[in-house]
């Protein structure tokens, strides 16, 4: 079944927030974030601004009825800045005025005089200097210490992972609508409607039943809109509290890049043992995370880093610390995967290594540690594993054997140009990993002429969790999917939400949906079953059969005879994961529904005459459970590796020293065009069908494709190599072709290059 | 006032003509489906389709409407989302459908507008060229797998047009609304109107007015202030390229598309499409112009490279003229007073013993701005290079003419030791920074490593990798 937004997607009549048709008087919002990354205020002119023709008034942290705070696990962020500024690009005044033109104009004219503090943007300063976020959390299983000793072989190194930004090609935005009573509708673009109704309720102090958070659709979120939405509807809510008129504000391009926090970049240290067969018997890790100036979801993202360290791999003695450290950049935020593909790229950096040493074909290193049915990860949780399923078919579907044989003869026969393999397995756990937050609700209702609404907590943003809730519903219904809408997601519909994320928002809302239908349809059963006899009743195409045979009902008559004898056609439902529970003090339980499983073999061909590279290849054996809808998840998986992809090869993340972004628009910041994706991504299916806790056994797709990506920068790597054997390749992402071109002439290395690398004096210059 | 047909809507409008065409449609005509998503033509979400008279032909060519001044769409045909909504899905957005090729939908139509762009166009129906149509459309969700799916079924609805003319024909096969039909008479009264309001001389312009040719770059660096300024367009003058003896001459407002398109172009440089490929995307290559390239003054732009090293000279519209070399005295520095603009682009046409070759490397291979990039124009006489220019972008604060480099290989037989020779020159000539394009470092090593691939390229026979 198609996406059911894809007719209004091709013909433009999907709405957008920036798309809402205004209220007559609405007044346009822009804020004046600090230039600054650290320090303290002396002044704020805002003099000049409010001389600019249309400004109606200009807003400062002086202005918040509330509390100046939207930190949402941990209380450290304010709204505006009011002493001191942590980040470049922070929020310190917010412009309202008649028209946009006229409030950016006026952002310009706003002066700030800092006394300027010392800026950290690297992790590793910040913990080294106590700035953390939260205490350091540390996993172990088994006692690495002890585990050495059985080791045969030991490798340390270092990592070095960039952020990403998430681009979504809607920016942020919100609009507010002063309603009657004090209340306020907030048009919002954000993944977590009841966390933009909590924030806006503690920003002005209004009880939560007063706002009304309403959102049709985004034009993109990939996490960045889980948390990071709230600034904006935070300050357009502030305003239009005040002025009594509404007030929008969509962030233009530049002001979102330099104002969001990103995927968290993350330096790390790792010490891998293994013995003479291969086995992986004890990993040490330590990651330093890059936050941020505050928590925003970074102490989340660093627990799923734990949660992920081991990849798909099972290794018996683990210990595992993460720092959350505090920088003067903006606060980094949920990105698809969140904190998994950074615990994933280390523990696949160490592998790279060990193999490197060792002369071996990483692969060889990843097969003999898959983890198996019955085995634990280093948080207690017994896994039912499909790993080894999924690199076993893919081995025989795309006969990788084969494939690695023709990448040797190419790179025999072939100089300029080489190849390079890898693969990648992945496993990722489906659930938010604090517990609490793995509930949902739907609310259903049947009208009388059998049509049904349905509102559910779930945010479409393209991942195509609402065409799902319509599967669910017209399944138990046995009616067709054009009889069913879904409704704007809505805080006055659906309550206390948890944001659309960790993948396991179809799961939930999915579930929810299901929960209510089965109740309305058991008691539109019970009537007919009054009528006909029989308490076999069953639906089918519409139609109502009992004890197998038709009745002459349809659904719609049914539906009828329901509301005619006053039987509630409405369910309002609740859902709460079952089996998943967390002690966060012994770090042991199991945090998870299931756990997603897959491997891909990534092929790419590196020019090492230009240090350019293409994609050859990627082909993935895909642990789907059993697929409910194929067109979407199939598009899961393609955009997820090519997102991966991009951030492991030309998203360059740049921030200067003094925390300013430089890599602050499309035209700095290159996400991948339709040129730069895999000439060939095949997706195969591992349809297994144990019973899990996904809506319908077909388990969560959003996040677990993007670590395939991964795998192409140790396709990358292993294609320098066979260039230069002795290159040296740090394990720092992404791998642009400035990087796979330095990594080509890193060291002098025998034969022409050597030749070359003697006469080309410039080489190794530092200007 | 300023006459355009907006879908199926004539409409005259008084506001500024600096302003954003994308604006104008969203929140001016209240068009919606046109979408706002980088503000720099970079993306793709705004892409609109313009329509003007060309030869007699009614021509589209796929715009981001985020860096379009009105005042470039007088007397032309916009196209959005919405007129090409017909009353069930057009083809080219069922394809879109079909294959699943939209996720959240925000990218969507423009993408439907650049598929609809290339039904439109004269490019033979080959998925290559469908899938080049939407070489400007960045979508964050899909892996663009879907969409290249798409790509394919849009091309088979093209492939029996044979010699139909393709506007014909799309309107006849359903995929564009009847009203297309009518387009061309339409825009021939409205330029009729138009006319005593087109392009002057420059003669009467007062100092203060700007001038503004594609915009693709004044519109990128700032917005604002084009948005307020008194604008003399460019974009509306002559645009032939001709061969004059042994000299190519290109008019004025010649953009990258009518350089990729020109029988001259190709008949002397075979590779002219590959290197076209890799600079900027299909709508911007239809607003930008060559001219402004130059002008524009950046030190990376890829048509000033292209062009240096064809030595190509320069004739104001006062009728002074100055070699493409000598315009640049600093960074972002010309050798041009405020009211002069370029008239016309000349230089001479390689001869059968001179090779041409444009290198460029970027973080992304396509749609993206070069780290280094760099051209060779090398004539030799078996083997022994009797004249040859070199240039490199990205190095210096200006687009440089490696003259060490061209005296050097003056006179030498081509090898690979004087290659490498050459190489070394180079790097006493630029000076380059380190910016998000790459390292100093990192620049020094690529150049050296495209000027070996010029060598490798034209004299395939040497060993230099």
């Amino acid at each position: 079944m198609k996406n059911i937004d894809s007719h209004t997607h091709v013909n433009g009549q999907s709405v957008y927030l920036d798309d809402i048709p205004l209220i007559h008087g609405t007044l346009f919002g822009a804020a004046y974030g600090s230039p600054i990354a650290h320090g303290i205020i002396t002044a704020l002119e805002l003099e000049d601004a409010l001389q600019v023709p249309g400004v109606v008034r200009i807003f400062t942290y002086k202005d918040i009825p509330g509390e100046n705070q939207i930190g949402g696990i941990i209380p450290d962020e304010p709204l505006l800045a009011e002493h001191h500024v942590h980040f470049c690009g922070m929020p310190v005044a917010f412009v309202v005025a008649h028209t946009l033109e006229a409030a950016r104009a006026a952002v310009h004219k706003i002066k700030m005089i800092i006394d300027p503090l010392p800026v950290i943007t690297d992790p590793r300063e910040a913990q080294a200097k106590g700035e953390l976020i939260i205490p350091p959390r540390t996993f172990t299983m088994g006692n690495t210490t002890q585990a050495w000793q059985q080791c045969t072989s030991v490798f340390e190194g270092s990592v070095d992972i960039n952020g990403q930004e998430h681009l979504y090609i809607e920016t942020q935005g919100a609009y507010v609508v002063p309603q009657e009573h004090n209340a306020l509708r907030i048009h919002s673009s954000t993944q977590g409607p009841t966390a933009v109704q909590r924030t806006v309720s503690k920003v002005l102090g209004l009880p939560m039943h007063q706002l009304e958070v309403v959102v049709t659709r985004l034009g993109g979120g990939f996490g960045g809109k889980e948390d990071q939405a709230n600034m904006w509807a935070a300050l357009c809510a502030l305003a239009a509290w005040h002025l009594k008129r509404p007030v929008k504000y969509a962030l233009h391009r530049m002001e979102d890049m330099v104002m969001t926090g990103k995927r968290h970049p993350y330096a790390a240290d790792f010490k891998i043992g293994l013995d003479a067969s291969l086995k992986i018997i004890a990993y040490e890790v330590t990651f330093y995370q890059n936050a941020g100036a505050s928590a925003d979801l970074s102490p989340a993202v660093m627990a799923r880093t734990l949660f992920h360290c081991t990849n798909s791999y099972f290794i018996p003695h683990v210990k595992a610390t993460a720092y959350s450290c505090r920088t003067n950049l903006p606060p980094n935020t949920a990105f698809r995967g969140f904190g998994g593909p950074q615990g994933m790229f280390v523990i696949e950096a160490a592998i790279a290594l060990a193999a490197e040493k060792l002369q071996l074909d990483a692969c060889s290193i990843q097969k003999a540690n898959l983890i198996q049915s019955g085995e634990a990860f280093p948080y207690g949780q017994v896994v039912q594993s499909e790993a080894a399923n999924c690199w076993e078919k893919m081995e025989t579907l795309y006969d990788t054997a084969a494939m690695r044989e023709a990448v040797k003869a190419f790179n025999k026969s072939n100089h300029q140009y080489k190849k390079g393999i890898a693969f990648m397995p992945v496993c990722f756990g489906i659930s938010f990993t604090n517990t609490l937050m793995n509930n949902a609700r739907a609310l259903v209702h049947v009208y009388t002429d059998g049509s049904v609404g349905i509102s559910t907590g779930a945010i479409e943003m393209g991942q195509g969790v609402n065409t799902k809730i319509v599967q669910v519903a017209a399944r138990i219904f046995s009616i067709p999917t054009d009889k069913i809408k879904i409704n704007p997601t809505n805080t006055y519909n659906i309550a206390n939400t948890s944001p659309s994320a960790a993948s396991a928002t179809a799961d939930m809302n999915g579930k929810a949906t299901l929960i209510a239908c089965t109740a309305i349809a058991a008691r539109l059963k019970q009537v007919a079953a009054t009528v006909f006899g029989t308490t076999n009743i069953i639906f089918e195409n519409e139609q109502v059969l009992a004890n197998g045979e038709s009745t002459g009902w349809d659904w719609k008559k049914l539906v009828h005879e329901a509301y005619i004898q006053r039987v509630s056609l409405s369910e309002h439902s609740h859902y709460a994961t079952p089996e998943i529970h967390y002690d966060i003090n012994k770090e042991k339980g199991h945090p998870f529904a299931y756990h997603v499983f897959g491997t891909a073999i990534l092929e790419v061909t590196v020019d090492c005459l230009r240090g350019t590279y293409v994609t050859d290849a990627v082909k993935v054996v895909h642990d789907f459970g059993a697929s409910m809808n194929t067109d979407i998840d199939r598009g899961q998986i393609e955009g997820g590796i090519v997102q991966g992809i991009g951030w492991m090869t030309m998203e360059e993340v740049v921030y200067d020293k003094e925390g300013r972004l430089r890599s602050n628009a499309l035209s700095t910041y290159k996400v991948p065009d339709i040129y730069a994706v895999p000439k060939e991504l095949l997706i195969e299916a591992l349809q297994t069908r144990q019973d899990n806790l996904a809506i319908f056994g077909s388990k969560a797709v959003g996040e677990p494709p993007l670590m395939y990506g991964i795998g192409i920068w140790f396709a990358l790597r292993n294609a320098i190599s066979a260039f230069s054997p002795s290159a040296n390749i740090p394990f720092t992402t992404p791998m642009t072709p400035e990087k796979v071109l330095m990594a080509l002439h890193s060291k002098k290395a025998t034969g022409d290059i050597h030749q070359h690398a003697e006469k080309a004096s410039y080489l190794g210059i530092n200007h | 006032m300023l006459n355009l047909i907006l879908n199926n809507e004539s409409i005259g409008t008084g506001l500024p003509k600096g302003m954003l065409l994308l604006d104008f449609i969203r929140y001016h005509q209240h068009l919606t489906g046109t979408k706002t998503g980088c503000n720099e033509g970079d993306c793709g979400a705004c892409t609109v389709l313009v329509g003007e008279i060309r030869n007699n032909e009614l021509q589209y060519r796929s715009f981001t409407s985020c860096l379009t001044p009105l005042g470039n769409v007088q007397g032309k045909h916009v196209v959005t989302i919405e007129g090409v909504n017909m009353e069930v899905l057009n083809p080219v957005q069922q394809a879109m459908v079909d294959h699943s090729a939209t996720q959240c939908g925000f990218c969507t139509p423009g993408f439907v507008m650049s598929l609809a762009g290339f039904c439109l166009s004269r490019k033979a129906p080959v998925v290559r060229n469908a899938i080049a149509a939407v070489d400007g459309n960045i979508c964050r969700c899909t892996g663009y797998k879907s969409i290249e799916r798409a790509a394919v079924a849009v091309t088979k609805l093209l492939q029996d047009r044979n010699g139909t003319e393709p506007l014909q024909f799309a309107v006849e096969q359903g995929i564009l609304p009847a009203y297309f039909t009518g387009i061309k008479e339409r825009l021939n009264l409205l330029v009729a109107l138009n006319g005593e309001h087109a392009f002057e001389n420059a003669g009467e312009i007062p100092v203060e007015v700007r001038f503004a040719a594609g915009g693709t770059d004044l519109y990128v660096q700032q917005p604002e202030e084009m948005q307020l300024s008194a604008i003399h367009f460019l974009l509306d003058q002559k645009k032939d390229i001709t061969k004059q003896g042994n000299r190519c001459v290109l008019e004025p407002a010649v953009t990258v598309t009518d350089l990729l398109e020109s029988a001259v172009m190709r008949a002397y440089f075979p590779q002219m499409a590959n290197y076209v490929k890799r600079v900027s995307s299909t709508p911007i290559r239809n607003m930008a112009t060559i001219a402004g390239n130059f002008i524009n003054a950046s030190p990376i732009g890829d048509f000033t490279i292209f062009f240096l090293a064809l030595n190509a000279m320069l004739e104001f519209n006062t009728g002074r003229t100055l070699l493409l070399s000598d315009l640049y005295l600093g960074y972002k520095k010309l050798d041009k007073s405020p009211d002069e603009y370029i008239r016309n682009i000349s230089f001479e046409l390689p001869g059968s013993a001179t090779l041409f070759n444009f290198e460029k490397v970027c973080k992304r291979t396509h749609l993206d701005i070069a780290s280094v990039n760099t051209a060779i124009s090398i004539t030799t006489q078996e083997d022994t290079i009797t004249s040859v220019l070199i240039s490199a972008g990205g190095v210096a604060p200006v687009p440089l003419l490696l003259k060490a480099v061209a005296e050097y290989l003056t006179g030498k037989t081509v090898s690979e030791k004087v290659v490498l020779e050459a190489i070394e020159i180079a790097q006493t000539e630029i000076s380059p920074m380190s910016d998000t394009r790459g390292s100093a470092e990192y620049k020094r090593l690529l150049l050296g490593q495209l000027i070996k691939a010029h060598f490798i390229t034209l004299f395939p026979w040497l060993h230099l990798v």
